[in-house]
């Protein structure tokens, strides 16, 4: 077997275990530490992944696949995973045991990359079931905190239910075309209703990973409750694996009526109730879990259009990134300032923490797609596709919420930018993520106007099979 | 030569919101940053070739796989929109802050708008157009919203949602444009010359609708006009002034450019149209104008009307692909002017509505009276603004008034008699509120009113200058625009 084939893949298992074991020997204050071995993991997995940057083939009999898709999904999750660690240390410092944290975070990265590497749906069932598991640990970290519980416990229930839907539609759409391999799957007849029952039960199960309706319910309260950088990755890695598995599986199937205009009312419907939930949320960090819910809406526009625009997966790619970089950086602002989510504490804060709120701005006027913030360069890429592929009025829903949209961001920008400061000054995380923000943000400027050679890149990435 | 005078503003703004300066030292940098960006501007003026398309051109790729890059260049449309955006630029952020707080960031700001606006008239490229677009929401929403006063927030978000509603408009009209192209280019000159939508009917007619609600929000017509007043009554004077006199014809600069030279068929099509909505807005602004009892409102809303003016003359321009050429043409010019009238003239009447709000902070017209004797020099300045505002001949705002609608009345007879009454409306507002100021008895809390200060009076006396130059001697202005050109092959 060509194992170096999933070489970054294992680089994050040996660097999960490597965590695991020094968790066992350090004492309690040094656990921190257990983020170089995740960091050198991660580092070797971003290298060896790059080094793979050309490859377009089927390895491991058919079930990986090592193309375009899977390069950017490798490269985008690893980097996103690093930008959560990093702030791990500080913010559990006062957690009795977190050097798990590192090896259980690793192990959710790696389920998510191998969601959207794999081409067999067995494949995808497992890599979904290693994401989720590791995912409902990760949100209900905080065991003696009510609302990290619940998140938890929230995010387990609605994923179990998800992920029997997922299984009980891989079996359907198995038992009728008689394979599970996508090589296999490509272009087969998928009309009886069974099969085509068992392709929208995978969506869901997928719009579950995704944070899109149907299973959409858990991300305002993973986002709220989970440890920041829990939520941090939460909301962004598995959405980053789901929306490409996704993508890989819309393209398998170019002649079946149903399967895109169902993607385009999910879309709608999940960024239209995103929008409309967040409007008038009094918490920052739900408010950006329901933002979040109707970023996945977005992402979904590309998926409609797979294969009926040349540039949909670029465009998806792009956009994906954006996302993926602005949530972080609110997120890294938010547990820099200690995870206070009322949105009175904001108030002032462009006066009291000028680079923060300077951050949490850029990182909101980002995910609202103000030029020449990369969020600008991603929703360009869906408006463009969207039309280019036939569905100009998913592109004006898209329109339409983004004007709403805007106006929940602002009621966080105003109150930081033209409030007067309370007396107090806020209590800070310390350097590492007061650092993360600041470049979180630069670099959401600086790749929007940069946006070209990596979208010509990503304009060269293909999809298998 | 261009890119120095977008990028300098800019930069110029970066320094200024991380480098701890004083507030006199801003002030300072700030005006000579718009100074040198109007300086850079005149250079390309004098280098300018009336009527021979586009000039000073650069081009950078940016996004090669989109078709995108940083073009810039300038014609007879651009070029004194520019210009005349450098000019009030330098008067705002001259103008004395009316409170004098975070001065660094107010700077800041403004110059950001600047770099912004400037960028908006002078690139050929559209996608850097829509940047350049909602980058002025941006640094507009911060200044209305931080230095405004009254119910600031809500109207700065207002301002916001609404324009940024009409720029999402505008930028799905102009993918779908541009996907027209093959292989894609956001090039607007190249797209000039395709005319890629000609031949289509309702896809095309969709686009342009796209088009024109997005720039009737900004320009602002009626029914999309209703973020204008609290805008105006709360944002600072300055802010104010830039609002009208440089955000507005961002509008009309996109209807010109976008609707009218890449669309020329569909334009043609749908002109009438889009000539009833600008006749509402002339009626419509001047009507609710003069019922207004605040200062600022008042103005506002005539903002409403002079711009339907400015649409009725791009209508006219844009309502046949060939015939009526001498009509179309004296329109066109007939709209550049008023922009360009109308942004100096709407520019100091702000200014001056500042000044008062500096003083009183007060915009209602009935707590005022009798301050000719306090003031003269305030009413010689608010008078001739208001004179040439109302269209009087021998100031600016008549050149352009009298060629839209010797162009609307070869056209539509009909429309033009209609639209005249709004000049009538005009005009008695006008003259009511300067003898409702000046006239009658002053209230006592009024006596300790002081005239324009030293500064003020320089600026407005530049600005007004202009429009008194403007209206005597028109000739260098009508020169430059050289509208026949942009009728037929788009550069001018």
């Amino acid at each position: 077997m060509p194992v170096a084939d999933l070489g970054p893949e294992i680089a994050l298992i040996a660097g999960a275990i490597a965590a695991l074991l020094l968790a066992m020997v350090l004492p309690q204050r040094r656990l921190g530490w257990c983020l170089t071995p995740a960091l050198a993991a991660l580092a070797v997995a971003a290298l060896w992944a790059f080094a793979q940057a050309g490859a377009a083939r089927l390895t491991f009999s058919g079930t990986w696949a090592l193309d375009g898709v899977t390069f950017w999904a490798r490269g985008m999750i690893v980097v996103a995973t690093a930008l959560c660690l990093t702030l791990a240390p500080r913010w559990f410092e006062a957690d009795r045991r977190h050097g798990e944290f590192y090896t259980m975070t690793l192990f959710s990265a790696l389920g998510a990359i191998a969601m959207a590497g794999a081409t067999d749906l067995l494949q995808l069932v497992m890599a979904v079931l290693l994401s989720s598991v590791t995912g409902y640990v990760l949100a209900a970290w905080h065991r003696d905190w009510a609302l990290s519980v619940e998140a938890g416990m929230k995010y387990f229930l609605i994923g179990a239910l998800a992920n029997a839907l997922l299984v009980i539609g891989v079996i359907l759409v198995m038992g009728m075309a008689g394979t599970s391999d996508y090589a296999a799957l490509k272009g087969a007849e998928v009309s009886s209703p069974l099969a085509l029952t068992g392709l929208a039960l995978i969506v869901s199960g997928l719009a579950f990973k995704l944070g899109a309706v149907p299973g959409h319910a858990w991300m305002p309260d993973v986002a709220e409750g989970a440890p920041v950088p829990a939520a941090a990755f939460l909301t962004v890695v598995p959405k980053i694996g789901a929306a490409l598995a996704l993508y890989r599986l819309v393209h398998l199937f170019p002649e079946t009526d149903m399967l895109r205009p169902l993607i385009a009312a999910l879309s709608v419907l999940t960024m239209t109730l995103g929008n409309l939930a967040a409007l008038w949320q009094k918490d920052v960090r739900r408010l950006i879990g329901w933002s979040s819910v109707s970023q996945s809406g977005y992402a979904l526009m590309a998926v409609a259009v797979a294969d009926l625009a040349p540039r949909a997966l670029p465009s998806l790619i792009w956009f994906l990134a954006a996302y993926a970089l602005a949530n972080l950086t609110a997120f890294a602002v938010i547990a820099h300032l200690r995870g206070r989510t009322a949105l009175a504490d904001y108030a002032g804060l462009a006066r009291t923490q000028p680079a923060m709120a300077a951050a949490l701005i850029v990182a909101f006027l980002s995910l609202v797609g103000i030029p020449p913030l990369i969020g600008f360069v991603g929703k360009l890429g869906l408006f463009l596709v969207t039309i280019d592929g036939g569905y100009a009025w998913l592109a004006l829903a898209a329109v339409l919420n983004t004007v709403a949209s805007l106006f929940y961001y602002a009621r966080v920008i105003a109150p930081m930018y033209f409030a007067a400061p309370p007396d107090a000054r806020p209590a800070t995380l310390g350097r590492a993520s007061g650092a993360m923000a600041v470049l979180c943000a630069i670099a959401l400027i600086g790749l929007g106007i940069l946006s070209g050679p990596f979208l010509a890149q990503a304009f060269g990435g293909i999809v298998l099979p | 030569m261009l890119t120095f005078a977008i990028l300098l503003p800019f930069a110029a703004a970066t320094l200024l919101a991380f480098a701890p300066l004083s507030g006199g030292l801003s002030r300072a940098i700030a005006v000579a940053t718009a100074a040198l960006a109007l300086l850079a501007l005149v250079v390309v003026w004098a280098g300018f070739t009336p009527g021979a398309g586009f000039q000073a051109e650069m081009e950078i790729p940016w996004i090669p796989a989109l078709g995108v890059a940083w073009r810039v260049g300038v014609d007879g449309i651009s070029l004194p929109l520019a210009l005349m955006s450098g000019l009030l630029f330098i008067a705002a952020i001259a103008w004395p802050m009316e409170r004098e707080v975070n001065a660094r960031q107010y700077y800041a700001w403004f110059l950001f708008l600047e770099g912004a606006s400037l960028g908006l008239f002078l690139t050929l490229d559209l996608l850097l157009f829509y940047v350049f677009f909602d980058l002025s929401l941006v640094g507009m929403y911060f200044l209305i919203g931080r230095w405004g006063h009254g119910d600031a927030q809500r109207a700065a978000l207002k301002f916001f949602l609404y324009t940024l509603a009409g720029s999402l408009l505008i930028l799905l009209a102009i993918i779908a444009l541009v996907l027209m192209t093959d292989p894609l280019t956001f090039d607007m000159r190249e797209l000039i010359a395709l005319q890629p939508v000609a031949g289509m009917d309702l896809r095309a007619g969709l686009i342009l609708l796209g088009l024109v609600i997005g720039f009737a929000i900004k320009t602002p017509l009626f029914p999309v006009h209703t973020w204008l007043p609290p805008a105006h009554v709360d944002a600072p004077g300055p802010a104010s002034a830039i609002l009208a006199g440089v955000l507005l014809k961002m509008g009309t600069y996109g209807l010109v450019r976008i609707a009218m030279q890449m669309m020329r068929e569909t334009f043609a099509t749908y002109a009438l149209a889009i000539a009833i909505v600008a006749l509402i807005s002339i009626l419509w602004g001047s009507i609710v104008a003069f019922a207004q009892e605040n200062l600022k409102r008042r103005i506002a809303y005539t903002s409403v009307n002079h711009m339907g003016y400015a649409v009725l003359g791009i209508a006219v321009a844009g309502s046949a692909v060939t015939g009526h050429e001498a009509a179309r043409d004296l329109a066109l010019t007939g709209a550049m002017v008023e922009m360009v009238a109308h942004g100096l003239i709407t520019g100091a009447l702000f200014l001056i509505a500042g000044a008062f709000w500096a003083r009183t902070q007060d915009y209602e017209l009935g707590h005022y009276g009798g301050l000719a004797g306090n003031a003269p020099r305030m009413m010689a300045a608010m008078g001739l603004a208001s004179f040439a505002s109302l269209g009087l001949p021998g100031l600016a705002g008549f050149v352009a008034e009298v060629q839209i609608f010797i162009g609307a009345f070869a056209i539509w007879p009909w429309l033009a008699a209609l639209a005249l009454l709004g000049l009538i409306v005009t005009a008695a507002l006008f003259l009511g509120m300067l003898q409702r100021i000046f006239f009658g008895d002053r209230p006592p809390v009024l006596d300790g009113f002081a005239d324009l200060s030293r500064t003020e009076i320089g600026i407005l006396a530049a600005l007004l200058a202009l429009v008194v130059l403007i209206g005597v001697w028109p000739a260098w202005l009508l020169d430059m625009i050289g509208a026949g050109a942009a009728l037929t092959f788009g550069g001018g």
